[in-house]
């Protein structure tokens, strides 16, 4: 995304529906201002998101992933958000290995009433990735 | 069931990197039950595959494919038709599978994605345990169905060694001790006297020793 002329990371937030969704449907309630490249997939549960979902989403080129799952111990599905965590850092790992960088994907944990907490979260994955740059797949041959 | 576990993306990358258009095959049964090479864990690994080539560069031509079993000829034969169109054929089923293919398509490369390790079972979610070596001379009978062969790090075949501690295995203290279990299944099932009987050495002659076997059941034959 190119906005006045600066590169923005485009940025996905898979929002679990039983916290992080709410936490940003309340941030936005609060008028809380997070940046505009962040794009949220309402989810049932992180347990939900398969790996394939993020590895997908990397290879169509998006340059970072948000995974946002309710408090440890307070998963509506008991352990979907465990399970969330586990994955991610498998993704984390493969994404290391194949040059795309571990560090464009990030999990955290909030409950629905942490709005701060969230828009805190998103500011620091934008940050983050900004100085990472663009996914690298955008910028090789054949790239979406 | 047999069981594999994949090999590192890094080695898989390095095993197709000199090909551009390559067939990644899994395979239904075994490999599919133990998470490392079904029609799932293909795709992962085509994910994988596809970006890290298109980092490079150099992108990568990839075609998935799942059959029921790459272990009989009935189920590779649908791979014909997808593997004349690539370079080279990525097995994800064991190494039986692998060999399969390998001989079905003689003028095709075809690479392991998956280090086969053991007969095992599924003891929890995402967790296996060697249980059967396939020595060709099965002893269970002896041992109350639980075999010294496979599960004794010593394969002690009359009684556990000194180091049988707590019940757990002095060579790794994560695994139970096969003799231990042995006496508390026999017990359980009032056979404790076999333990009277002295086994002798065992055969290895049926293992594969002398290399791969083979097995003809002349009453199944047509």
């Amino acid at each position: 995304m190119i906005e006045s002329g600066q590169w923005e990371p485009k940025i996905i937030a898979f929002c679990c529906n039983y916290c992080a969704y709410a936490a940003a449907d309340l941030a936005g309630s609060k008028r809380m201002q997070y940046p505009a490249s962040v794009r949220i997939i309402h989810s049932p549960c992180t347990g939900k998101i398969e790996m394939e979902h993020i590895l997908e989403a990397f290879e169509k080129g998006i340059d970072g992933i948000l995974v946002a799952g309710c408090l440890e111990g307070g998963c509506h599905f008991l352990e979907g958000n465990l399970r969330a965590r586990k994955r991610t850092d498998r993704i984390r790992e493969i994404l290391d290995q194949i040059g795309v960088g571990g560090e464009r994907l990030k999990m955290v944990n909030l409950s629905a009433a942490m709005a701060p907490t969230f828009v805190e979260r998103v500011r620091e994955i934008v940050e983050a990735v900004r100085a990472l740059g663009p996914n690298p797949l955008k910028k090789s041959v054949g790239a979406p | 069931m047999i069981v594999a576990s994949p090999k590192p993306v890094t080695e898989l990358k390095k095993l197709i990197a000199r090909h551009d258009k390559v067939l990644f095959v899994g395979c239904g049964t075994c490999v599919t039950v133990c998470l490392a090479g079904g029609e799932r864990e293909v795709g992962i690994a085509s994910y994988a595959m596809r970006m890290a080539r298109k980092i490079e560069g150099q992108p990568l031509e990839l075609t998935q494919i799942t059959i029921e079993r790459q272990c009989e000829n009935e189920f590779i034969k649908d791979l014909a038709e997808p593997a004349s169109k690539t370079d080279a054929i990525v097995s994800f089923g064991c190494g039986a599978g692998v060999q399969a293919i390998a001989e079905r398509f003689p003028h095709k490369p075809v690479y392991a994605a998956l280090n086969t390790q053991f007969l095992g079972i599924l003891e929890e979610q995402a967790v296996w345990t060697e249980k059967c070596l396939g020595c060709g001379d099965c002893m269970l009978a002896e041992f109350g169905g639980i075999c010294p062969v496979t599960r004794c790090a010593k394969r002690m075949l009359n009684g556990p060694c000194g180091g049988s501690t707590e019940q757990r295995c002095e060579v790794d203290a994560d695994r139970p001790c096969a003799w231990q279990l042995i006496y508390t299944r026999l017990k359980n099932i009032n056979q404790l006297d076999r333990l009277d009987t002295i086994v002798p050495p065992k055969d290895w002659r049926p293992s594969w020793h002398a290399g791969a076997r083979k097995i003809v059941r002349p009453e199944h034959r047509v």
